[in-house]
């Protein structure tokens, strides 16, 4: 009784391990989004699954996060990162080809409040207005961030405004700051304010600040995926290219 | 670096202190009191136990947003928002932490029972003079394994700082969140430094609360 239980409990073990080892889902791609892409990448992974059959299993999160996870071997095949930079190292890594790598969307900053009339049309409430808190992203980590930092600084109010300045880890919290009111406004991206109706924006002219180039990557690991390589191609293609373009990114060249 | 350490050590302090204030009264009435109405209130306590700290963070700056009942209360007072604020994180960390002083307050309480209660009280010792001079020395015990959990457990806290914080230094920056935006920039040299720091300070912490209950115990024996 004593052996046949062991034998059963190998027998479980060697079972699990196979599972483990097989190829799971084989013919799916798995995709680390940066958080200012989730919608817009939610809309894309529906169009590519119509076209190819095959879905695109997302994850949402900060580029930095997915950055440490994917030198620490995490199972992604695709990395859409908020930047340039993180996307470049991985390649200085070894860990994707240098032929991986291509720009897919051109980030475009916002200035936003959830109160009406708040935010004008020029964004000269940075200069007069009267608030308590203004949001943004963290500039060491988002580069939504370090664009917010500049355009204060082109604008010669980053010293007025350094005492009111909250900072979210990424773009997703410092729109979550001003959403929920609990910052007056903040610096977020168009791509969050697409479909929101009510309070008021700016759209911060894209000469304020350096481009915001967001960068992907297929990683080496997935260069033996079908999926990976059509997920690829398809956001290069007219089709993802309108996606992105409705969702207030600039397209690259 | 040290303003960080300062704000940490500063919330966790006045968190400490403030905790045991309030967490005392409502650990004695759950232990007394035989209503239905002691489990509701036990349960509430109970739920920051159990919920994600992002979803208690996430409530927290919503109720001390502009915009909240809470904070209307306050308006008269010239107090529009207390989000992004240190009395915002404080307030965070009373809630995330009530239930690690309210827990070891009641099993204290609940050990001492009311025999010396009633002795007391037969030798004429009004309820509060039995409060101070009864239950506070037999709960000895409770109170520094609740000061200890508490502030350990506001020195690591995280989730809810991070939704409340907004990171401004000398103000709502604290180790854990700073260690976070360490790992995030990719900085993991300084990032184990801290963590390394974090790591050692919550070991002895642990092992003075347990090195004190045996000291207790074998007192109490």
């Amino acid at each position: 009784m004593q052996l046949d239980r062991r034998n059963l409990l190998i027998a479980a073990l060697a079972g699990a391990v196979a599972a483990c080892t097989e190829p799971a889902a084989s013919r799916s791609v798995r995709v680390a989004v940066a958080a200012n892409f989730t919608a817009c990448a939610k809309e894309i992974a529906a169009a590519f699954q119509q076209e190819r059959g095959d879905p695109a299993v997302l994850s949402f999160g900060s580029s930095g996060a997915f950055y440490a996870q994917i030198a620490q071997g995490a199972p992604f095949d695709v990395f859409l990162s908020a930047d340039a930079a993180k996307p470049r190292q991985l390649v200085a890594e070894g860990l994707a080809p240098a032929s991986g790598l291509f720009p897919y969307a051109i980030g475009q900053l916002a200035l936003y409040s959830a109160r009406a009339g708040l935010v004008d049309a020029e964004g000269d409430v940075l200069r007069t207005g009267n608030f308590a808190r203004i949001a943004i992203a963290d500039p060491q980590l988002a580069p939504y961030g370090q664009a917010a930092i500049e355009v204060m600084d082109r604008l010669g109010v980053r010293a007025r405004l350094a005492p009111r300045l909250v900072r979210g880890t990424s773009i997703a919290q410092a729109f979550q700051f001003v959403s929920s009111g609990a910052a007056d406004l903040g610096f977020v991206a168009q791509s969050q304010l697409v479909g929101a109706t009510g309070g008021s924006r700016w759209a911060v002219p894209a000469d304020l600040h350096s481009p915001i180039e967001q960068q992907a990557v297929l990683l080496a690991k997935a260069s033996d995926n079908p999926a990976a390589t059509a997920f690829v191609a398809f956001l290069k293609s007219a089709a993802a290219r309108a996606i992105i373009a409705r969702y207030g990114y600039g397209l690259p060249g | 670096m040290g303003l960080v350490i300062r704000t940490t050590a500063e919330l966790a302090a006045i968190t400490t202190i403030l905790l045991l204030i309030l967490a005392t009264p409502l650990a004695w009435w759950l232990t007394r009191s035989s209503s239905w109405t002691k489990d509701l209130i036990a349960a509430l306590v109970a739920l920051p136990l159990v919920l994600p700290p992002t979803v208690i963070g996430f409530y927290v700056l919503v109720a001390l947003g502009p915009d909240s009942p809470l904070m209307a209360l306050l308006h008269p007072f010239g107090i529009r928002t207390l989000a992004f604020t240190f009395e915002g994180l404080v307030i965070g960390s009373l809630v995330y932490s009530l239930p690690f002083a309210v827990q070891p307050l009641r099993t204290a309480f609940e050990l001492i029972g009311t025999r010396p209660l009633e002795i007391a009280a037969t030798m004429g010792a009004g309820p509060l003079d039995r409060f101070l001079t009864v239950v506070v020395p037999l709960a000895r015990r409770g109170f520094v394994s609740a000061a200890i959990l508490v502030f350990a457990h506001t020195v690591g806290e995280f989730g809810v700082v991070l939704m409340i914080g907004g990171a401004i230094p000398g103000e709502t920056e604290v180790l854990s969140t700073r260690i976070y935006r360490l790992v995030e920039s990719l900085d993991f040299a300084a990032a184990h430094r801290i963590a390394a720091g974090l790591l050692v300070f919550s070991f002895v912490a642990l092992f003075l609360l347990f090195l004190a209950d045996r000291r207790f115990s074998a007192l109490e024996r």
